[in-house]
């Protein structure tokens, strides 16, 4: 972990005024809006929000992964450079190389006419050196170490011959494949069993510690987030509203929204929950209000808060809120 | 004319209309005056197709010919504009037997599942075994050559075709939930059949049709052509075609000019096909 | 393993495919009017002559003994003779066939050309100019009637221009192609048409997909991406289309060869449709009917290899 410690006080990747705007026959709907964030060598990083928050297009922006007729500005820095105004060329070194993504869903993001092998050791081919031999000596090992039982048998299976937690299982086994600096998690068990979650969960954190990558964990489950993760955002409507350890943040939140969401949460249990428990439903990204974005559903909102929309401010070291009456907030939630 | 006017006119109308299909509103409007040529061809056509004139024999284009005159002083153009009746005649009349009898075959099959699906499955599959246009040319090949015998020698294969689309699409239709509740109401199978799941089932086969209207232009002028279809002197396109096949090289517009029409008529099924799917896939 | 298996279930399903080929050939055959014997004899034909005519044929026997006759005589290679050819319609079929077959095969590899780099194009340029010209001139290909593409071919490259021959089949294998590459081009404008449309459609339907997006977070180059993710899985359904729509190519062989004066099964047919000559029109229908199921076959299989979905 020497290595780690050299450089932890210099962020692995660094996201500044990300922005995803998305041009419509109906005009430019910005699903991402000016979102800054670090992560930090090591570290788990969780970008908590409900769907439509955008949490999950921030993650396909920062690997230019969005689809026409999505337009991402902003910079993405990673080792010192901008992904996003990147060759080509040099974006396909880090993609897969450097750093690695995984979905949601393994049934889609597998291709169901490939075999497993073929899939992992064509990521193989496009960062190692390995011959044919070595390629499959280290599939293998792959499947082996993400858990698949008897891996040199299954290597010539499609993804439909296996169990959704088995292809959620093979997706990282691909993803990890030429040993990443940086796991992008697109809510990769939210399609998955209870029982089946806290294993690739844990299997994730593993991972983490054995070639102590990053992670970039998407979710909208806080009970995920309060297991795995070192850091958290709050995403709303865009933008992120709040972020802090994770501790902090769920000891001491300071964004209504934020608090809302714990609410939904059962203190010191690993159950969870659906983001549900706030009144009213997220906003359409075609149509955020005007000021702050949260404020219709927001109890504590005032005249402010619908004329001006509050910028995301240091309220501690390693802590920001987006909000005007972020001390009232805490202070009441410190008060219950 | 027919191949200039219908891609002249929808600049004007397009903006009345932006909300339609560009494709539906094109071949509509290939397909509409096509039809009015069709039902009115002596308004339109300046001589008959069937006059024959020795002092113009395989003239070339010009005012008084537009599309010049064949080998036995026909006007090209006239018989070009009375061929639409004979020819949007064999669109409609081919395929609207086969549409009736395949959605009625069709619903029943993907109601009733089953071994009756899979002898339907079977049916099928040795009719799409068979080279269409050469069953089609042997049924009326032994019938006897003519119009009325090509329509039963289509109609005896082609319902398969929407039986096929329907039957599939009920089979989907019948899952849902609506089609339960219709069940549970108490309703008599046909009712829920031909009431509820058929109208939400029968958009392929309504697309299809358009294309398939276009493939029987295509088959009839093919029969035409063989002599096997409408019989000469009659105006037909694939039998004007046929008439000049041998004139290629020094008469080539007695040929060009129907096939032009023959694609210009194609060409607006399958626009307003394609405008349809998109106007019924955006409805629902 | 899972391919075997369903090549060989889709081997048993085409027995009763066949079966039912052969009941429709031959109830099509004797239901329709038109009596062989006057076919042969002509109009002025003899009472007694009619009977030992029919009586050759097998004729006065009950339908189903014929049927019988008729599958036995057809599982032993026996199609009967011409009636005006006077030889037999098995060696006909043999002598005739492959040229149509030659034919086909040809219009599809160039239809396939055609279509897949062209469907690529007009796929990844949605929308745009290239797309909309390559999607419009298809559209006209598919509605161009195959005699008068090939006449206006015919005309055009060999009547004026001189550079290929004004039909006949040739001499030698390469003089053979040379021969038949019009007339394939002709079989090949309508079927490339509908190919690309499919397979444009299918393109733009995988190109979104997930998995071709992991693939490129992957970081794989983009050929890579666009044959090995892309392609291939677009490819599944115009496959499927491609076997149904064998039938229309060797339809539109029939008019083709009768265009440009090949001698080949459907020129064949169209005589001896003329001429009623019914050994030979029953001999060939089932002939191409098999084409066509065994080329169904061949297509399934293939789609079965591409994705191994199917075979399960």
């Amino acid at each position: 972990m020497s290595a780690v410690t050299d450089t932890a006080f210099e962020p692995a990747l660094s996201v500044k005024d990300l922005t995803t705007v998305f041009e419509t026959p109906g005009g430019p709907v910005t699903a991402v809006d000016a979102v800054s964030f670090d992560v930090m060598p090591g570290e788990v990083l969780g970008l908590v929000g409900e769907s439509g928050s955008g949490k999950s297009v921030t993650l396909r922006s920062l690997m230019r992964l969005v689809h026409a007729p999505g337009k991402v500005a902003g910079t993405v820095l990673w080792q010192g450079r901008d992904l996003l105004s990147m060759r080509e060329r040099e974006l396909r070194r880090v993609r897969g190389g450097k750093i690695a993504i995984i979905f949601q869903e393994p049934t889609t993001a597998l291709n169901p006419v490939l075999t497993v092998r073929v899939q992992i050791e064509e990521n193989l081919r496009a960062h190692t050196s390995l011959d044919g031999r070595q390629r499959r000596a280290r599939a293998i090992e792959l499947l082996d170490l993400v858990g698949i039982p008897a891996a040199e048998r299954r290597l010539g299976d499609f993804p439909h011959q296996f169990s959704g937690g088995m292809k959620q299982r093979v997706m990282i086994a691909i993803a990890l494949a030429s040993n990443p600096r940086l796991l992008l998690a697109d809510e990769p068990t939210t399609a998955l069993d209870v029982t089946i979650q806290d294993q690739i969960l844990k299997l994730i954190l593993d991972l983490r510690d054995e070639f102590s990558m990053s992670v970039v964990f998407v979710t909208h489950d806080l009970g995920v987030v309060a297991q795995t993760c070192d850091r958290m955002a709050v995403m709303y409507a865009g933008r992120i509203v709040e972020s802090g350890s994770v501790t902090e943040v769920f000891s001491e939140p300071h964004h209504p929204y934020t608090r809302g969401l714990l609410g939904s949460v059962p203190r010191g249990g690993a159950e969870r929950t659906l983001l549900t428990s706030i009144e009213g439903t997220p906003p359409s990204l075609a149509a955020i209000p005007a000021g702050c974005a949260f404020h219709p559903r927001c109890d504590f909102a005032v005249e402010r808060c619908i004329e001006r929309r509050p910028a995301l401010e240091a309220i501690a070291p390693g802590r920001m809120v987006a909000c005007f009456r972020q001390a009232d907030v805490a202070a009441e939630a410190a008060a219950t | 004319m027919t191949a200039i006017s219908p891609a002249a006119q929808p600049r004007r109308r397009r903006i009345r209309v932006a909300r339609l299909p560009l494709t539906f509103v094109l071949g509509g409007l290939i397909l509409g005056i096509s039809l009015i040529l069709a039902v009115f061809p002596s308004i339109f056509a300046p001589y008959d197709p069937i006059a024959m004139d020795y002092n113009a024999i395989l003239a070339p284009p010009s005012l008084s010919h537009f599309f010049g005159t064949d080998s036995f002083g026909r006007d090209v153009f006239a018989r070009v504009i009375h061929a639409y009746t004979v020819d949007m005649q064999i669109a409609i009349f081919a395929t609207t037997g086969p549409l009736i009898v395949g959605v009625i075959v069709g619903a029943l099959v993907g109601y009733a599942g089953g071994l009756t699906e899979t002898l339907f499955g079977r049916v099928v599959d040795a009719v799409i075994s068979f080279p269409f246009l050469v069953l089609v040319i042997a049924i009326v090949a032994v019938l006897g050559p003519g119009l009325t015998n090509m329509y039963i020698a289509v109609g005896v294969i082609d319902w398969v075709f929407y039986g096929r689309l329907v039957a599939g699409e009920v089979k989907v239709q019948k899952r849902l939930d609506y089609a339960d509740a219709g069940r549970a109401m108490g309703y008599t199978p046909a009712r829920i059949i031909f009431r509820h799941l058929l109208p939400n089932a029968i958009t392929p086969a309504i697309v299809y049709w358009m294309t398939d209207m276009a493939l029987a232009i295509l088959l009839g002028s093919s029969l035409g052509y063989l002599g096997l279809g409408a019989q000469p002197p009659a105006a037909e396109w694939g039998v004007q075609i046929a008439d000049g096949k041998n004139f290629m090289s020094t008469a080539w517009w007695i040929s060009v000019f129907p096939g032009v029409a023959i694609v210009v008529t194609g060409l607006g099924f399958s626009l307003f096909g394609d405008g349809l799917a998109e106007l019924l896939r955006t409805k629902r | 393993m899972a391919l075997l298996s369903f090549i060989a279930r889709r081997l048993l399903q085409l027995i009763p495919t066949l079966a039912f080929i052969l009941v429709v050939i031959f109830v099509l055959v004797r239901l329709l009017p038109g009596d062989p014997a006057s076919a042969i004899l002509g109009d002025r034909a003899r009472d007694a002559d009619v009977v030992r005519i029919n009586a050759e044929l097998g004729l006065d026997q009950p339908l189903p003994v014929q049927f019988l006759v008729f599958v036995k005589n057809i599982a032993t290679g026996d199609f009967g003779n011409s009636i005006h050819l006077k030889v037999s319609v098995a060696s006909l079929i043999a002598d005739r066939l492959p040229v149509t077959l030659m034919l086909t095969i040809m219009a599809a590899l160039i239809a396939l050309v055609l279509s897949v780099p062209l469907a690529f194009v007009a796929a990844t340029r949605r929308g745009r100019l290239a797309d909309n010209a390559i999607r419009g001139s298809f559209q006209v290909g598919l509605s161009m009637p195959v005699f008068y593409v090939g006449l206006i071919l015919l005309t055009v490259f060999g009547a004026q221009l001189h550079w290929f021959p004004v039909g006949g089949f040739g001499n030698g294998f390469f003089d053979q192609l040379y021969h038949l590459f019009l007339p394939a081009l002709t079989l090949a404008l309508s079927l490339a048409a509908i190919l690309m449309r499919n397979l444009r459609a299918a393109i733009i339907g995988v190109v979104d997909a997930e998995y071709v997006d992991f693939a490129r977070a992957k970081g794989l180059r983009s050929r890579v991406i666009m044959t090995r993710h892309v392609l291939r899985n677009a490819l599944i359904s115009t496959i499927n289309l491609f076997g149904l729509q064998v039938g229309t190519l060797l339809g539109g062989a029939v008019i083709t060869e009768t265009v440009f004066a090949i001698p080949g099964a459907g020129r064949l047919m169209i005589e001896s449709i003329y001429g009623r000559d019914y050994p030979v029109v029953q001999g060939l229908t089932l002939a191409l009917a098999v084409v066509v199921s065994l080329t169904f076959l061949l297509t399934d299989i293939l789609q079965a290899w591409l994705d191994p979905r199917v075979a399960q």
